[in-house]
């Protein structure tokens, strides 16, 4: 398999472990002062010339997080964040908003160029769409006329407010209620931009579609909010990959992303997940805490997860399947790392309300360094839900003796008929293996990044191959110096 | 003239305890020598300290290969210069495909050598080469580093990557244990094809059945961390008929 050839090419390239997106991108912002109240969530809206019930909505956000608490369940811990000490706007300076990529400020383009997503480029060559957002403004979308011709929408979630008031109105929080929790409100609230599809009845999306969000600013927190609608008959195949500056400080980054997959539809949702995660002593690291939902409305509708949570100081994400049609099928594929002083929660919730519904989840935690992962998981079959089935596998890998893996799942059946499987398991790297695979010639680094690679395998073989490739590198990455 | 694996007054602890204590050995180029001994004796330890186990502490004397100190060396460099251990349990590496293995294997010490990697299709034309030669069916490169593999499937796995690593000395570890008849001599044909002048071998085993179908060229005997006796191959023949017995009484 050339990609894993490709893994060990990176992990010689890079001798010390150190994040190579983690610089910082010289542009004139625009950032409002720090602080959260009604007038900045005004200020915000005005900025954005937003529709009056737009405002609302995010003002009723507001007032329910007011009455909110920070959630305390997740085996997580941190100082508490002062909400009132971020800035919730940072936009690069812009005359106007560009109307093509020759317009957009070339310090962005090189940006991009430099993460590797080469945004004019990429639209000349690569059969891949991207939304670039740069903290809380999208910068540009590429391929759009092309994808329009066959109707399908793929824009700036600030443009669909503009241009589909009628979608955005019908589906924003839909899936994820305004008050749904705490992060889930506060984003509700300030929400700044993100990416919007829509794919028409009957239409296979034909290319993949991605979002690239990148932390810029300093003291600002990012909330993006991707919504997608998929029609009946219809299919997308989307990714999203996210970057940040290494910094001292920890930033917080809190999204929502809402799915709604009508009849027949299938959505298939990749994310390869790479803030900052720290330095090596937990200095500095995204607080990564974001809200993520699918809702298979139609029969025979699916939804398909596939996560590669590399990066972070805290992720905190459970995305999720709303199980309503019948027949309908959700998935949720992950693999987590923690290395260092990194802590995840993560896992999904499969919410069977159908008959015939189906969902499957296979959880990969990889802990090295101090690094802490939990997988928490929620299957629930509703007294609707005949026949429904769930098949759960949970894999936790350490590697050395000072991280830990926690496996936490949660299943309520209320329904008779329904067939639950639950599967865990818990290894290490052996001495032997590692000793096996260096006596066959293979570096130690090599040889974790193959062990690992192996133990992902089922998880990375759900990522489309251009992306697979990328996760592999970034397995490696991550588990820089965790041996030895 | 020089041998090719010179090891001089070799001591080892495990667990701070010593199993080698003081063990003279040399192994010229084309020439196949076996190390017998009961359990217990340092056998297996041998073989992990000249592959550069963790865990097997060397606290004295010095180990030439190929004019190289093999001791200072990590264990993917003395790969690298060309010592192969067949392993006597091989270790099951879940997920990881069994040609992507010997490839990332091959590739990674033709790197090391200053060589080109091989592609995808030149390692297939390769490997496929070798495993006719060595009457393996091409479905083992498909499954998962010897998980699931037979006892006898995980033996003829360490020789399929010996005959594609083309080492210049190979270490045998009771290759033979938990081998029928049939496998045995499947497997001993196997290392057979591969002896050659430019190669040393040392075959590690309790029995000596092995070595009716490899025949060696000298046979030393390890008891208690020493070699006691050495001598041609009728010495096995020898130590069939009368046991250890004898030999550990002397040590």
């Amino acid at each position: 398999m050339p990609a894993v050839a490709e893994t060990i090419d990176t992990v010689r390239d890079v001798t010390e472990g150190s994040y190579k997106w983690g610089f910082e991108t010289e542009v004139e912002q625009d950032i409002i002062p720090k602080g959260l109240d009604e007038d900045v969530i005004r200020l915000i809206s005005a900025k954005k010339n937003e529709p009056e019930w737009l405002l609302e909505w995010r003002l009723k956000a507001f007032r329910a997080w007011q009455g909110m608490d920070e959630p305390r369940w997740a085996a997580v811990s941190h100082p508490p964040i002062d909400f009132q000490g971020l800035s919730y706007y940072a936009a690069p300076k812009q005359a106007k908003a560009p109307k093509s990529l020759d317009e957009v400020d070339p310090e962005l383009l090189r940006t991009y160029e430099k993460l590797g997503i080469p945004l004019k480029e990429q639209e000349r060559l690569a059969g891949v769409a991207v939304d670039a957002v740069f903290d809380s403004v999208s910068v540009a979308t590429t391929f759009k006329d092309k994808l329009a011709e066959v109707g399908v929408i793929f824009c700036s979630f600030s443009e669909a407010v503009r241009e589909h008031p009628e979608l955005v109105r019908r589906y924003l929080g839909s899936v994820v209620p305004a008050s749904d929790n705490f992060y889930a409100a506060l984003n509700s609230a300030v929400f700044s931009d993100g990416s919007f599809v829509y794919i028409p009845r009957g239409v296979r999306c034909p290319m993949e579609l991605s979002t690239y969000f990148r932390i810029n600013a300093r003291n600002t927190g990012q909330f993006e909010r991707t919504l997608i609608i998929a029609e009946a008959g219809s299919y997308v195949s989307y990714l999203e990959g996210c970057t940040a500056p290494m910094r001292d400080e920890n930033q917080l980054h809190a999204a929502v992303v809402e799915l709604v997959a009508l009849e027949e539809a299938t959505i298939k949702y990749s994310t390869v997940q790479n803030w900052y995660p720290g330095d090596a002593e937990g200095r500095g690291g995204i607080y990564n805490f974001v809200t993520k939902r699918g809702a298979c409305r139609g029969a025979k509708s699916k939804i398909s997860w596939t996560q590669v949570e590399t990066g972070s100081a805290i992720t905190w994400k459970y995305p999720s399947c709303i199980l309503q049609g019948e027949g309908s099928v959700g998935e949720f594929y992950s693999v987590a790392i923690t290395n260092n002083r990194q802590q995840a929660d993560t896992g999904t919730k499969m919410i069977h309300l159908g008959k015939d519904t189906r969902s499957t989840i296979v959880s990969k935690g990889i802990s090295a360094g101090e690094g802490q992962n939990t997988y928490r998981g929620l299957v629930r079959i509703m007294p609707k839900a005949d026949r429904a089935r769930n098949f759960t596998q949970c894999d936790s890998l350490l590697i050395g003796d000072r991280c830990g893996a926690h496996t936490i799942p949660y299943i309520e059946s209320r329904n008779p008929t329904a067939k639950v499987e639950h599967e865990a398991t818990t290894s290490r790297i052996a001495e032997d293996q590692l000793f096996y695979c260096r006596q066959r010639g293979l570096s130690e680094e090599d040889a974790v990044g193959l062990i690992v690679n192996g133990f992902c395998r089922e998880v990375l073989a759900e990522l489309p191959m251009e992306f697979a490739v990328e996760a592999q590198k970034l397995l490696a990455i991550s588990l820089e110096g965790s041996v030895g | 003239m020089d041998a090719m694996l010179t090891i001089e007054g070799l001591t080892a602890t495990v667990d701070d305890k010593p199993v080698l204590k003081g063990i003279d050995l040399a192994v010229p180029a084309g020439e196949v020598h076996a190390i017998m001994g009961p359990n217990g004796s340092g056998k297996s330890t041998l073989g992990y300290v000249l592959a550069g186990r963790e865990g097997y502490e060397v606290t004295g004397g010095r180990v030439t290969f190929r004019g190289q100190d093999l001791l200072a060396m990590e264990p993917e460099d003395r790969a690298a210069a060309g010592l192969f251990l067949a392993f006597q349990y091989p270790v099951e590496l879940p997920g990881v495909g069994n040609a992507n293995f010997l490839r990332q294997a091959l590739n990674a010490i033709r790197r090391k050598r200053g060589e080109a990697e091989l592609d995808a299709m030149q390692f297939l034309k390769l490997v496929r080469a070798k495993m006719k030669a060595l009457g393996m069916t091409e479905e083992m490169l498909k499954r998962f580093v010897n998980v699931g593999f037979s006892g006898g499937e995980k033996k003829r796995n360490e020789i399929l990557q010996m005959s594609v690593l083309e080492p210049a000395f190979c270490v045998l570890d009771e290759t033979d244990s938990g081998l029928d008849i049939d496998a045995l001599k499947i497997v001993a044909d196997g290392v057979n094809a591969l002896r050659s002048p430019e190669r040393g071998m040392l075959v590690i085993t309790h029995y000596q059945r092995l070595l009716t179908y490899i025949v060696p060229d000298r046979v030393h005997v390890l008891v208690g961390g020493r070699i006691v006796r050495s001598g041609g191959p009728e010495l096995a023949l020898e130590l069939e008929e009368k046991g250890y017995g004898e030999l550990q009484e002397a040590a």
